[in-house]
């Protein structure tokens, strides 16, 4: 008998489209359906650690905001502790690390709050600066883009960090630092997405 | 033996980014190479949902939007199959979101605007977890193809959008399901993104005969696969350390 390699090859992606609203989030498309639409909040209301807002734009190759794209965001808690079963440690009651992001339709201006995540060990024992990852989908976008947000103000952190370490160019560095601003008190970090042009945001092939 | 890193994505099945047939992807696909990085915690996690997150009708497309005693115009269908990984292992308890126009080719969204009516008893989402053994099912309509501005005249054949989260978020995947014997198919620009003809028949749902409900609902069968992790066999010192 031949060897065979009985691997199944992995679904091919496709872009999720100008209606992904509907799905994904039907109150943003005009109309509720569902008891509960998931995403909403991020950390819960028990989470410990620092209340962050994030904003920012999703900008396309002739410079303008992609209005119909969807972010989705995973993060640990501020103990840098993922809510899943593989990564030791508990989270508080109600976090579950994990939201979607829509735009302003009009502007392409998105935001959300949460907590700033605290630095995470992998299992390889190295350690990362706090960071979200991103997940980026829109009409035009075949397959995901994954990014990750990291923290200007976590300068040490970011330094060692094993996966900016990744990237050879200093420059391309900084399309994953969030610029740290206050308004009103409150903790503000920006966040701009680039998919083309000079300063196009270091993407992730995971 | 402990679950490791993900297989690498095979960018020879996916679409590439920059498919200038599908003109929207021109100025939406980064241009500069994607830094490889081998999955770290923060990927091989991902997003734990519970029957608590859902209701059972909401995998009900004839009737989670429905007026009691109504239902929405067209041929009614199941939509099932299974979530599996590359290792052919089923992937239980993941979440399934679906989307879709109605019958006759329109969204309920605020951005669409094609002439063919809303259906008031549809809204066009669904949402189910898969079971033990990886399996799911959805009822609805089968959706109508509609005209979308691309070239002057492009017509997206019948599909139902998919979002699945498997247990990590380096699985995390969207996609749309098509339907056996469409002649739109081979001519949606989108569906050509994908440049192995082998891949573009995953995408397409196949007739289930046996699992329709005779005299009642029609059946199409669509298997999702996720990507596969390998298994740490031994423990190493990767290079450089």
């Amino acid at each position: 008998m031949r060897q065979q390699l009985d691997y199944l090859k992995e679904t091919p992606s496709q872009t999720a489209g100008p209606y992904v609203h509907i799905g994904l989030a039907p109150g943003a498309a005009g109309f509720d359906i569902y008891g509960q639409e998931l995403g909403w909040d991020i950390a819960g209301p028990n989470a410990k650690g620092e209340r962050i807002r994030i904003e920012g734009t999703v900008i396309d190759g002739m410079g303008s905001p992609i209005k119909d794209v969807l972010l989705e965001a995973w993060q640990a808690n501020a103990d840098g502790i993922y809510a899943h079963r593989e990564h030791p440690g508990d989270v508080e009651e109600g976090f579950r690390g994990w939201g979607r992001i829509i735009t302003d339709f009009e502007t392409g201006e998105w935001a959300f709050e949460t907590i700033k995540p605290g630095r995470v060990t992998g299992a390889d024992g190295k350690v990362m600066a706090p960071h979200i990852t991103l997940w980026i989908v829109a009409r035009g976008i075949n397959v995901g883009l994954h990014t990750r947000l990291y923290f200007e103000d976590e300068t040490d952190a970011n330094a060692t960090d094993p996966v900016i370490n990744l990237i050879e160019w200093e420059r391309r560095r900084k399309t994953l630092l969030a610029r740290r601003t206050e308004r009103d008190g409150k903790t503000i970090y920006r966040f701009d997405v680039k998919l083309q042009g000079e300063d196009e945001t270091v993407f992730f092939d995971i | 033996m402990k679950p490791g890193p993900f297989y690498q994505r095979d960018r020879q099945w996916q679409p590439p980014a920059l498919t200038p047939d599908y003109k929207t992807s021109v100025s939406r696909s980064p241009q500069y190479s994607m830094i490889s990085l081998e999955t770290t915690v923060s990927e091989t996690t991902g997003p734990v949902f519970g029957q608590n997150d859902l209701d059972p009708l909401d995998k009900d497309l004839l009737s989670n939007y429905a007026k009691p005693g109504e239902s929405p115009i067209g041929e009614r269908i199941i939509l099932h199959g299974r979530v599996l990984d590359e290792n052919a292992r089923p992937v239980p308890n993941t979440l399934v979101e679906i989307w879709q126009a109605n019958a006759g080719g329109r969204y309920r969204h605020k951005k669409d605007t094609y002439l063919a009516p809303i259906d008031p008893n549809f809204g066009g989402c669904g949402r189910a977890l898969t079971d033990e053994d990886g399996y799911y099912y959805f009822r609805t309509v089968k959706p109508g193809a509609y005209p979308w501005r691309n070239w002057v005249n492009n017509w997206r054949p019948a599909h139902i959008h998919m979002s699945i989260f498997g247990t990590a978020f380096a699985q995390r995947l969207i996609t749309q399901c098509y339907f056996e014997g469409d002649p739109l198919i081979a001519r949606c620009p989108i569906v050509n993104t994908i440049p192995d003809p082998d891949a573009v028949e995953q995408l397409i749902a196949r007739l289930d005969l046996n699992a329709t409900i005779p005299l009642d609902t029609i059946a199409y069968k669509f298997d999702i696969v996720l990507r596969g992790r390998r298994s740490t066999l031994f423990e190493n010192r990767p290079e450089g350390n």
